[in-house]
């Protein structure tokens, strides 16, 4: 069950229903999962459809990406640079 | 009436062509719609909304999305000669965040109804557009530094504006493409400064290449709003919630400074600030080479189109393996790398 709360947020998964088809899903998914709260939309896929990486398999899969600063904004030192720069030169900002 | 703003000052929507679609019926659900986007909502894929919104958000999205596509050639020319490692690992990383954009941005427009092979066909065949900048080509090292300053730059506060808009799919990719553009900007900023703090020959180069995307940036936001003959009907149903004219404002007050705090110039007579505005004045790019280029004559129009042809060519192979496995239906699950979801 993925349940978008108010429009323009993504659907997020919320849990699982034990049903034979999608309408039943869906009607189980209502009484279980939107007695109270807000709801404006209400996804129901087959659990089967969704492939999963294993948990064993995460730190090979994933944790490469924490290592590669250089992709993050905060990656860079520029402000700094810059400040050095101008104090060095003298530069400022022509009437601003 | 609607009204927008421009400069401070607001400023009615003219009045629209009527839609083609008539009757009680039609009036009643446009009246809800548009109250919804009054109220600052968005539309979802599943709602009524006007056949002009649906065309005009599959034609800006689609062009965006090959905007994204078509803009990792420039600076991916430059892959094997970035002047170091980190250099290079950076400008990999960021070519491919554009092809990522591409994707989320081409599923997007999917939502609307449109299919990726009539979108990606239309381009092939040069029925649609793609920015305008892309046509320029990258000459020097400090070519990729400037257009990852000038050109993202002005991309982001483009994007920035879209993540406002009123379509869901469209907004929520633009957050996360926002995201991943401000490390772009950064690393353009950080090869920029490199360039410009360094000897004077490089800051030479740097110098050359603010006069070469200077203008190429401006144009990134379209023509101007006098010209700009989709602008009323976007800024009535936020797709856009600024004009033309007004992000290109916006740029040259964030930009300008940041490239004369360096000592170096751009190529406009006429930049000034004007304190008593708050705003920076600027000469507007020559518009009849913006048509020229748009129209296909720019310097790299038919070597982008070429390369685009040639990439999705190359990549038939792929597609159809894929494809031919995806129907005997052996498509993952078998090789032990991943498990059924236990949800």
């Amino acid at each position: 069950m993925f349940l978008q709360e108010k429009r323009g947020e993504p659907h997020v998964h919320v849990g699982a229903v034990h049903a034979p088809d999608p309408e039943m899903a869906f009607i189980l998914a209502k009484e279980q999962f939107v007695r109270r709260g807000r709801c404006v939309s209400l996804w129901v896929v087959p659990a089967e459809a969704i492939y999963a990486s294993r948990a064993e398999d995460a730190e090979e899969l994933f944790s490469s990406a924490l290592e590669k600063e250089y992709r993050e904004p905060r990656g860079f030192r520029v402000a700094e640079r810059v400040r050095r720069w101008m104090e060095r030169h003298g530069e400022s900002l022509p009437d601003a | 009436m609607f009204t927008y703003r421009i400069h401070g000052q607001t400023v009615p929507v003219p009045e629209q062509a009527p839609p083609p679609q008539e009757g009680p019926e039609y009036a009643d659900r446009l009246a809800e719609f548009e109250a919804r986007i009054a109220r600052g909502e968005k539309i979802e894929p599943t709602d009524w909304m006007p056949e002009e919104y649906r065309r005009q958000l599959i034609r800006m999205i689609s062009q965006h999305a090959h905007s994204e596509i078509v803009g990792m050639l420039p600076e991916g020319q430059w892959i094997p000669h970035a002047p170091t490692l980190r250099r290079k690992l950076i400008l990999i990383a960021k070519v491919q965040d554009e092809g990522g954009h591409g994707q989320l941005l081409y599923r997007a427009a999917e939502t609307l109804g449109v299919t990726r092979e009539e979108m990606i066909e239309a381009f092939l065949a040069g029925k649609a557009k793609y920015s305008v900048v892309f046509n320029y080509p990258a000459l020097t090292w400090a070519d990729v530094a400037a257009i990852g300053l000038l050109i993202d730059g002005a991309a982001v506060v483009n994007q920035l504006m879209l993540a406002q808009g009123s379509y869901g799919p469209y907004a929520r990719a633009m957050k996360r493409i926002c995201y991943e553009e401000s490390f772009h900007i950064k690393q353009g900023y950080d090869a920029f400064v490199a360039l410009a703090t360094g000897t004077p020959a490089q800051r030479q180069m740097i110098q050359e290449a603010v006069n070469r995307w200077w203008y190429p940036a401006l144009m990134l936001f379209g023509p101007p709003d006098r010209d700009s003959v989709h602008t009323p009907t976007l800024l009535r149903w936020r797709i856009k919630t600024k004009t033309n004219d007004e992000l290109r404002q916006e740029f040259v007050d964030q930009y300008a400074p940041m490239v004369l705090r360096l000592g170096l110039t751009i190529p406009d007579p006429n930049l000034r600030y004007d304190p008593e505005a708050g705003h920076w004045r600027f000469s507007e790019p020559d518009w009849e080479e913006f048509w020229r280029v748009i129209k296909g004559n720019g310097p790299c129009n038919a070597e982008r189109m070429a390369a685009r042809r040639r990439a999705h060519e190359e990549g038939r192979w792929v597609r159809e393996a894929l494809a031919a496995k995806a129907a005997r239906g052996t498509n993952g699950g078998g090789n032990g790398r991943y498990a059924m979801a236990s949800v």
